[in-house]
């Protein structure tokens, strides 16, 4: 399973940047709702994130639903741990989870 | 069998819920980039169930995801969730 070479590339994506968001599009223009209600959530928020668009890798597309055993996008992954899909953020925003989540990592946000 | 039906089976089956409803949202989602538009793409799940206790959210996911592999490699492309336990749902 860890002999997928793809996984290195991941594990460098999501090792090198404290948030970043596996998803379809662009933060700037997404291509799927779901993909889109996670960016919102983190713009609103004002976590800095980096997202990292699918669609321009097959490679990174097919292999992180592997690496996370998650079969869909979007992915958030805070300072490597894998949080969840668009329900997941979602409804950890809404609780107030996510916002405690970025602070026990020590993520500071931004005012938005 | 549709895609539906398949749904409800797996997770009867799998999760033996105190209530589950699935719903077919593919309509709401025709015509946008990668939709397929199969009128079979897209389904929202809320399913209460007695497994999830101890579970994280993620954990939770993952145990609906498994039960719907195929399904998921195949006409599914998106599955939006709720994963309730008892005491959640009431």
């Amino acid at each position: 399973m860890s002999d997928n070479p793809v996984f290195e590339r991941i594990n460098q994506e999501i090792g090198g940047n404290d948030v970043v968001l596996f998803m379809k599009g662009t933060p700037v223009f997404p291509q799927c709702g779901f993909s889109a209600a996670v960016v919102q959530v983190l713009n609103h928020m004002g976590v800095p994130f980096k997202g990292i668009n699918v669609l321009e890798d097959m490679e990174i597309r097919e292999g992180i639903k592997e690496f996370s055993n998650w079969p869909t996008i979007p992915q958030l992954y805070i300072k490597s741990e894998f949080v969840g899909g668009c329900d997941i953020v979602r409804e950890m925003f809404e609780t107030g989870e996510l916002a405690q989540a970025f602070a026990d990592k020590g993520i500071e946000l931004q005012d938005a | 069998m549709s895609t539906q039906d398949a749904i409800i089976a797996k997770l009867q089956d799998g999760l033996a819920p105190v209530s589950l409803e699935v719903e077919n949202d593919s309509h709401l989602h025709a015509g946008h980039a990668g939709s397929p538009g199969t009128g079979d793409s897209h389904f929202s799940v809320r399913v209460v169930s007695e497994k999830f206790e101890g579970l994280s959210r993620v954990a939770r996911q993952q145990l609906v995801y498994g039960l719907l592999k195929e399904e998921l490699a195949g006409p599914v492309h998106a599955l939006a969730m709720k994963t309730l336990t008892p005491a959640e749902a009431d």
